[in-house]
């Protein structure tokens, strides 16, 4: 099956009927609307000229003194000239990538990995090289292995890209104890850090780890997001960066988009200033940790024969199918059945992942959360029969070059 | 086991059991320079209600077709709203009265004839086949057996049902399916469009993943000789006149004619019309018409078939809501027979307001 027909089915996944546990979608309906709408309606009446000129490549200088506040609560010191604001992070990672690859480079990353991150080395031609991960967030023995080993291949190994908390899609956050050790091994090998952490503030039980970024200045792009904590509509991330690839960043994104949106940082700025943002932050916890508890109960419930993951945080649980069941081909009876899920296929490089889907609980209420799993249970118990008959076994994806993902406005 | 064997003859005959001259053919097939004749410019001023979407696995190619129909129409000046298969759709089409409804629903409830049913229920009237013949013309094997029986050619096949492999075991009846009909194989769903779950099986190794992958869209495979030659697509148009074959489209993959193949440009090559002999063409034209014939089609049809080595043209199936997206195969006929998309759409909602 190719991505294309894959992409395609998911068009169900927005249809009502649909229990969809495929996207990546935020629960906005928390926030406070009317008090964001005040803000925004205040802005434009007082400062309309400035929010709606161009900006500065590098960002507005109150939103990224601001951004200073939030990176503070996971141990981050730095300046607002070390802020490169984004159009999202998404943005933040093409540019990194753009400035830093060259085709046939090495990108090291999890496996398995965040699926919009593999696209944009895909399309600039690096060649992702995948590193285990465990409960406890990459492996450092794993990582420190597969450095050897492409060095003495000789291979150019340019970047380590890690998601460290609640990782998308599986779901761990690496230990306290193996982030110094995971960034003394990428700079001994002189790999550089793409830390990617849109979710290290939605941890259920509240706690927050220090980032990578804090445990090291020079060896570490820190990628931050307002998607998940606040809206993705604004589309603003940013990037945390040492001052040398600071410069290069903002040429780049002037170069891409002259500026980011200086209307959405504006309004981020002013609900920075006037909302109760860390207030909202622990609703959200709050909102996905029982999300998860539904998904994680459900799961226990109807699907025993799977395993999975259980987050701390973040929105995503991983989970390994039956034996023998392969997660694409199982996706036209998921559909029939309405609920949708992303094949394991769409986190590798490499074609594998087939015997794994990633479960989304952001977006669902509980209770559609439970009716989804029930379905899912009986859409496996229906290709595990099918797979009994023809004896079958998961293959490898056929065509890795094609981007597997749901669109970013799928639920 | 149900097997069925076409009778291979190099043309087809017609209900009284003449066959099919080329020159007669032709004739009929040269007709399409007439599809739009002065009085169908005539806008009908009505409102036409497009059915796009629906909970099937090709929602997304209906959605892409209904739009591309709604532009083509509200170009040829006429008022279309477009509204997709659910709870709202019964009270809005009580509310709105539209004078045509035009399903572009492909899979599932849009084909099978049920959407079908109920707008004959609600008096509401429609684009295209009824409910009865839409149900036949869906089922890929009762459309292979109305044709056979109408004098068509098709590639041997058989119906398998999941639950028969699970009686029998499958390794004696994959291995009975290849000593009958041998190899290359094609597997497929019994119903459904767009070469969802179809597998093109080269050695016997393959079958049981192919059989995996068709158990997944629905319960019923059905496993035919596959035959090499040229792929072609025939469109069917009938703007009240009797129905009229578009040019056919010849259809060139460098892999299978997949999914994939179908709805992203540069994969597949398309030649409008086929690059064949005229008379050749005439005969591809009138199995098409035929086809539409003795399956009791309305409105417009789209018809597969494989022109094969021995110059046989074997029926492989027909699509009662073809596929109407920037690369589908009945808008390119249209434009490779001169006609503008708009103005033959519209003749179509007008021939039809006439029926």
């Amino acid at each position: 099956m190719r991505a294309s027909e894959i992409r395609a089915l998911f068009a169900v996944a927005n249809r009502p009927e649909v229990v969809s546990l495929a996207g990546g979608m935020p629960y906005l309906e928390g926030l406070p609307l009317d008090q964001i709408a005040d803000t925004m309606q205040r802005l434009v009446a007082t400062r309309g000229a400035t929010a709606l000129q161009y900006g500065s490549g590098q960002g507005d200088e109150t939103l990224r003194e601001r951004i200073l506040d939030v990176v503070r609560l996971e141990g981050i010191d730095c300046h607002p000239d070390d802020v490169v604001v984004t159009t999202g992070s998404q943005q933040a990672l093409d540019l990194v990538t753009r400035i830093f690859i060259d085709p046939g480079d090495v990108v090291v990353a999890e496996a398995p990995s965040y699926v919009g991150a593999l696209g944009v080395f895909r399309s600039y031609q690096a060649d992702v090289v995948h590193v285990p991960l465990d409960e406890h967030g990459l492996v450092p023995d794993a990582l420190e292995e597969t450095l050897s080993r492409l060095a003495a291949e000789g291979r150019r190994v340019k970047l380590l890209y890690t998601v460290p908390n609640f990782h998308n899609p599986a779901g761990v956050t690496l230990t306290a104890e193996r982030r110094p050790r995971v960034l003394e091994i990428a700079q001994r090998y002189g790999v550089l850090v793409i830390e990617d952490n849109p979710y290290g503030l939605l941890g259920f039980d509240g706690q927050t780890l220090p980032a990578l970024r804090s445990l090291d200045e020079d060896g570490v792009l820190y990628l931050g997001s307002f998607s998940k904590t606040f809206a993705p509509g604004y589309r603003v991330g940013w990037v945390v960066a040492p001052h040398a690839v600071r410069e290069k960043l903002v040429l780049a994104s002037e170069s891409a988009i002259l500026c980011p949106s200086n209307a959405s940082q504006l309004a981020i700025a002013s609900y920075l200033d006037t909302c109760d943002w860390k207030g909202q932050i622990k609703q959200f916890r709050e909102l996905y940790r029982e999300r998860r508890d539904a998904m994680v109960g459900a799961l226990s419930e109807h699907l025993p024969s799977a395993r999975w993951t259980v987050p701390d945080g973040g929105f995503y649980t991983w989970v390994q199918l039956p034996e023998g069941l392969d997660a694409r081909s199982m996706l036209p009876r998921a559909v029939t059945a309405r609920v949708a899920y992303v094949p394991g296929t769409a986190f590798y490089a490499d074609g594998t992942g087939s015997s794994h889907v990633r479960l989304s609980y952001c977006f669902p209420t509980p209770e559609r959360i439970r009716e989804g799993v029930r379905r899912l249970a009986g859409v496996v118990n229906a290709e595990q029969e099918l797979v009994e008959i023809f004896g079958t076994n998961a293959e490898l994806d056929p065509d890795v070059t094609d981007v597997e993902n749901p669109s970013p406005n799928l639920a | 086991m149900d097997t069925t064997t076409g009778t291979p003859t190099t043309a087809a005959t017609d209900d009284e059991g003449a066959e099919i001259s080329a020159p007669d053919a032709a004739q009929r097939a040269d007709q399409h320079l007439h599809l739009l004749r002065p009085d169908d410019d005539v806008p009908p001023g009505g409102h036409v209600t497009i059915l796009a979407g629906g909970l099937s696995h090709e929602r997304d190619v209906s959605l892409r077709s209904g739009r591309r129909v709604a532009e083509s129409l509200r170009a040829a000046g006429l008022e279309v709203t477009v509204h997709d298969v659910d709870a709202d759709l019964l009270p809005f089409l009580d509310a709105n009265r539209p004078d045509v409804v035009w399903p572009l629903l492909h899979g599932a409830s849009g084909e099978d004839g049920s959407i079908r049913d109920v707008l004959e229920l609600v008096g509401v009237p429609y684009v295209g086949t009824g409910p009865r013949e839409s149900r036949a013309a869906w089922s890929k094997p009762v459309a292979k057996s109305v044709v056979l029986g109408a004098g068509l050619c098709t590639p041997e096949y058989v119906t398998l049902p999941q639950s028969l492999f699970r009686e029998l075991g499958a390794q004696p009846v994959l291995d009975a399916v290849v000593a009958r009909l041998g190899l290359p194989l094609v597997v497929k769903p019994t119903h459904g469009g767009s070469a969802l779950g179809v597998t093109l099986v080269e050695r016997a190794d393959q079958l049981p993943r192919a059989m995996v992958d068709c158990f997944a869209y629905g319960e019923v495979a059905l496993i035919e000789r596959a035959v090499r030659g040229v792929e072609l697509a025939v469109s069917v148009v009938d703007l009240g006149h009797g129905p009229e074959a578009l040019p056919p489209v010849e259809i060139v993959t460098s892999g299978p004619y997949d999914f994939d193949a179908r709805y992203n440009p540069g994969r597949t090559e398309y030649f409008a019309p086929a690059r064949l002999d005229e008379d050749v063409l005439s005969i591809v034209r009138a199995v098409a018409v035929r086809a539409h014939e003795a399956l009791g089609l309305r409105d417009l049809s789209r018809t597969d078939v494989i022109l094969d080595p021995d110059g046989v043209v074997q029926f492989l199936e027909v699509n009662v809501a073809p596929g109407m997206t920037e690369t589908s195969l009945l808008p390119q006929a249209a434009r490779a027979a001169g006609l503008d998309l708009g103005r033959l759409y519209r003749s179509i909602v007008n021939a039809h307001v006439r029926h």
